[in-house]
């Protein structure tokens, strides 16, 4: 039998807030030396008597991003308190949302193997992280630096079919919200974790069996793998005869296996009811509209524009689009000069690229601006220099920040593009050489690449290869007619 | 006349001409604790060094000619609002050692009107009870009688009022904890529109009910410090963004064609027939001063009870998690992490917050929210419906504040229901959201304080004001005091 994979996600991104989801203490990035305990104050260390003050910034990221993923948006939204016990909770509850979040319905197209495929987005909502656990010997203990940061999540409906589309739309949605400006996107700081529900049926079923919750998956990699090995697994399962049960599972990274965390016969109860300590969040139609008036250019929008408007190819389109800060870059690079985009776009994809690889470094910054870049481009379309000439110019100016033309001065690099230069010293090494002339003559047409290679090391690779190859061209040929009029 | 007695205004006028120093007057106030607190038992901490410390920079303050409102007058804070650097319990062993490193909203802006602070009053456990018998660690008795109870949850303040042993004092009224312990003990309590007063540093028991209020000998004195504590705060987002008025500036001490109604609900079989009577005589009273009596129906009365003890244990259960032992209160290491929570709640809690917490997280669960829960804030709009009716026709609706008058120690305690019953009139005003005030308005044959209840419409407070200032101006039964 054919089996096929019903899988939904859920992804917990932090938002980009300078302060907590409902007090004033900063967002610190985890850079793994935080002193414990630095960055909370009363509230997010739910000390008595004390209150959430709702962060605007965070609703604004949060319904940009509703918006960005087509999400309907209700005119009141609620908080809800979220209750279960836990030593990094500290009010016992977590504040979330539940019933009216600040995005539903909405959907992400993404593209597969099979063609284009919706997926349907549950609901967008807002929450706060929990502290961290760190466990020494015997003893435990608490970090609250992170409690009250703000959280969004985003839910899918289960439509997507295999680890592949699952690790798409997940690409897919970072990137976006990257482009929110709403997570930073960097994957090793842990600012997005996914929990993927994973079941399968025959093919063509429309049955929803019990399903497989794998939680705390870090990374594109970890979800791919963690969700592909549930399919399979699953599928081995049942062809074995077995039966899945409703299970939260863990991730086993280096065995590359998934584990059983705890059965879920019956729901958890984490008894939500609305916040009382916040009032509902109306969200106007004006705020609304100004919101979507900011929202930016979208990747996939972005992509299909770059393909159009600057006929580069798909690939080249993405490989630009993924990192909006590269995707400006290249823009303004097209916007500084009258080279060819495709050309701009083959310059950054592969050499600056490298430059990025190599140093580590951010296309931003780097201390090469678009103007440089477009500069630099201007001359080897110009034939000052040659492409090789250029790309050692361009590490040249990744070093000193100074700029190519500047560069070209100062090393003498400027190709010999003059043909009555060129003329006299092609005659000079045919002089010096008159037996490579003569097997030319007598027929050894390969002779010829070897006397451009002399009259190139005697400019120094400086000479302008296509010029040179006309002029030696033309020299030898009037040397063929000599001989054969004798 | 003992310096202790004074009210706040009249304290206030001496202090201004000089007559008296706020040391004087916290000395005495201090002195009179020190003679009747062993048998009242009002307050869970004393800190009368601090007190005349400012007393001292009060005194200071006049000579350099400062006029802050409440400038050298010594008051009580319910031991449930948050003070930096004194202990805060709630009356619970859970929080024995706890110490603020903030104060709450409300105490913060009497020290900034230069109050002098004399420590911090007994509660019913996390103000969960009528009686201040909740209290983990002692009752507190009633001046007027010690083998009664003072009402509750601020029966400590309260009590502290009417013995003479603070000039006014902050409660928190959730479901009728400053009302009916002030008509337990002869004084003037007013619970303030939900809002109206800043929640921050309250400790929360039910969050959507809790409100700040303020206990003392006159109406005078609570518009006065109404002027202090009321406001909006950005710390707490419930609270009201609604202009302040100068609250004394409803004292005018006529009503003349203003109505009030009297809700037929609210005079039921089995209240105590002189508190009746007395509620009764004081419309008349109020009827002869010029205004209109009026009945009024405020049909679904009889819902109060069960949806207030659905709605504020339920929000209970999830304010009192967060003493789990982990970073202040008490702690009981267990020998796993289930075993210290339960060590630690098992035994840092009282029965009756037990009780509510297992109330509340029953409605809240899966497969009961709609029908308790969710049910009850239903019926919640329905109760707030009926005020909104009956202030379209009246100005303020007038009624008991309790069924009884101060009962004995122990005598309700077995019967939880009992102890609920003792609200029962109190109870709606809090899940209408809308502000009401306790005056005294008789004694009953055991010389035990009887207390009307006058309810006004949100942020009516200078409606309600207005109508308690007029009869207490007609009336006596606010100058007296207890024998003790
Ligand atoms: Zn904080």
């Amino acid at each position: 039998m054919e089996y096929e994979a019903v899988i939904g996600l859920e992804v917990h991104a932090q938002v980009h807030t300078r302060s907590k989801m409902f007090c004033a203490c900063p967002v610190m990035e985890d850079t793994g030396d935080l002193p414990p305990n630095a960055y909370v104050c009363p509230v997010c260390t739910a000390m008595p008597g004390t209150l959430p003050v709702i962060n605007r910034r965070a609703v604004e990221l949060t319904l940009m991003t509703a918006l960005a993923l087509n999400c309907e948006v209700p005119p009141v939204s609620f908080f809800a308190r979220k209750s279960y016990f836990y030593p990094d909770l500290p009010k016992g509850y977590q504040i979330s949302q539940h019933g009216l979040p600040l995005g539903m319905n909405g959907y992400l197209d993404i593209q597969t193997e099979a063609g284009p495929r919706r997926v349907r987005i549950n609901n967008v909502h807002l929450e706060e992280d929990t502290g961290k656990l760190y466990h020494v010997g015997n003893v435990t203990l608490v970090d609250f630096n992170r409690a009250g940061v703000p959280l969004i999540e985003i839910v899918t409906e289960p439509d997507m079919r295999s680890a592949e589309e699952v690790r798409e739309y997940a690409e897919r949605l970072r990137e976006i919200l990257v482009y929110l400006g709403v997570n930073s996107g960097d994957m090793e700081k842990g600012v997005m974790r996914f929990e993927a529900s994973v079941s399968v049926r025959p093919k063509g079923s429309d049955v929803l069996n019990p399903r497989h919750e794998i939680k705390n998956l870090n990374s594109f990699r970890a979800l791919y793998r963690a969700v592909a090995y549930e399919i399979a697994h699953q599928i081995e399962v049942l062809q074995n005869g077995g039966r899945v049960l409703q299970q939260t599972m863990g991730w086993d990274e280096g065995r590359g296996v998934t584990y059983v965390q705890r059965r879920k016969e019956y729901a958890e109860d984490y008894r939500y009811f609305p916040e009382p300590d916040l009032p509902p969040l109306e969200i106007g139609r004006e705020w609304l509209a100004e919101l979507r008036e900011r929202l930016p250019e979208l990747p996939a929008a972005r992509r299909a524009r770059f393909v159009r408007e600057y006929g580069l190819s798909v690939s080249e389109a993405d490989l630009l689009v993924a990192d909006r800060a590269v995707a400006d870059y290249y823009e303004m690079a097209v916007r500084a000069g009258t080279v060819n985009p495709k050309t701009v776009a083959n310059w950054i994809t592969v050499d600056l690229f490298r430059v990025m690889r190599e140093s580590g470094k951010g296309i931003r910054e780097l201390p090469v601006s678009p103007q440089a870049l477009a500069d630099l481009i201007g001359l080897v379309e110009a034939g000052t220099i040659n492409m090789n000439t250029g790309r050692e110019v361009l590490d040249e100016m990744v070093v000193t920040g100074k700029s190519a033309r500047q560069i070209v001065e100062e090393k003498g690099l400027a190709q010999i593009s003059d043909e009555a230069a060129l003329r006299a010293i092609v005659e000079r090494v045919l002089e010096e050489h008159p037996a490579q002339v003569a097997q030319y003559l007598a027929g050894k047409e390969q002779v010829a690449g070897w006397l451009m290679g002399q009259v190139m090391r005697a400019t120094g690779g400086k000479a302008n290869p296509q010029v040179v190859r006309t002029l030696l061209g033309e020299a030898l040929s009037s040397r063929k007619r000599e001989a054969g009029s004798r | 006349m003992h310096l202790y007695e004074l009210t706040i205004h009249e304290a206030r006028a001496l202090l201004n001409a000089g007559e008296i120093s706020a040391v004087e007057l916290t000395q005495a106030v201090i002195d009179r604790i020190l003679a009747v607190d062993n048998a009242v038992r009002a307050y869970i901490t004393l800190t009368p060094e601090a007190a005349l410390e400012q007393a001292r920079a009060a005194d200071t303050a006049f000579r350099q000619g400062q006029a802050l409102p409440l400038l050298g007058i010594p008051l009580a804070i319910k031991d449930i609002l948050c003070t930096a650097g004194i202990p805060t319990t709630c009356g619970s062993r859970i929080l024995e050692n706890f110490v603020p490193p903030y104060d709450a909203t409300a105490v913060a802006r009497l020290k900034a009107a230069g109050a002098v602070i004399l420590g911090k009053t007994n509660t019913d456990e996390f103000a969960m009870g009528s009686s201040t018998e909740n209290s983990a660690f002692f009752p507190t008795h009633n001046p007027w009688d010690l083998e009664r109870v003072p009402g509750g949850s601020s029966g400590g303040s309260a009590a502290a009022v009417a013995a003479g042993e603070c000039l006014g004092a902050l409660g928190t009224d959730t479901g009728g904890s400053v009302r009916q312990p002030a008509a337990f003990c002869g004084i003037v309590g007013l619970k303030p529109t939900y809002g109206r007063v800043s929640r921050y540093g309250l400790i929360a028991f039910a969050s959507s009910l809790d409100q700040v209020g303020v206990l003392t000998r006159d109406v005078t004195d609570a518009a006065m410090l109404m002027n202090v504590i009321a406001g909006h705060d950005p710390k707490d987002s419930t609270s009201l963004d609604a202009p302040v008025p100068d609250y004394t500036t409803a004292l005018t001490g006529d009503i003349r064609g203003m109505r009030i109604g009297v809700p037929r609900e609210y005079f039921i079989p089995g209240m105590q027939p002189e508190v009746e009577a007395a509620v009764r005589a004081a419309l008349q009273r109020l009827a002869d001063l010029g205004a209109e009596i009026v009945e009024v129906s405020l049909p679904h009365t009889d819902y109060a009870l069960p949806v207030y003890y659905l709605i504020a244990p339920a929000e209970a259960s999830a304010n009192l998690a967060r003493y789990d032992g982990v970073r202040y209160g008490l702690r009981m290491v267990g020998n796993s992490l289930e075993d210290t929570y339960q060590q630690t709640r098992g035994q840092g809690f009282g029965p009756e917050v037990k009780r509510r917490i297992m109330l509340g997280t029953y409605a809240l669960s899966a497969g009961y929210y709609d029908a308790y829960y969710l049910k009850a804030q239903k019926v919640r709009t329905l109760i707030k419906g009926d005020f909104d009716r009956a202030f379209e026709q009246v100005d303020v609706v007038v009624a008991p504040t309790s069924p009884t008058t101060a009962f004995r120690i122990g005598e309700k305690t077995e019967d939880p229901i009992q102890m609920y019953l003792s609200d029962v009139f109190t109870l709606s005003l809090n899940l209408a959201g809308i502000c009401g005030i306790n005056v005294p308005c008789g004694f009953d044959a055991q010389g035990l304080p009887i207390g009307m209840q006058i309810m006004g419409p949100a942020l009516g407070e200078m409606t309600v004001l207005r109508v308690a200032y007029a009869y207490e101006q007609a009336t006596d039964w606010h100058t007296r005091r207890p024998p003790i």
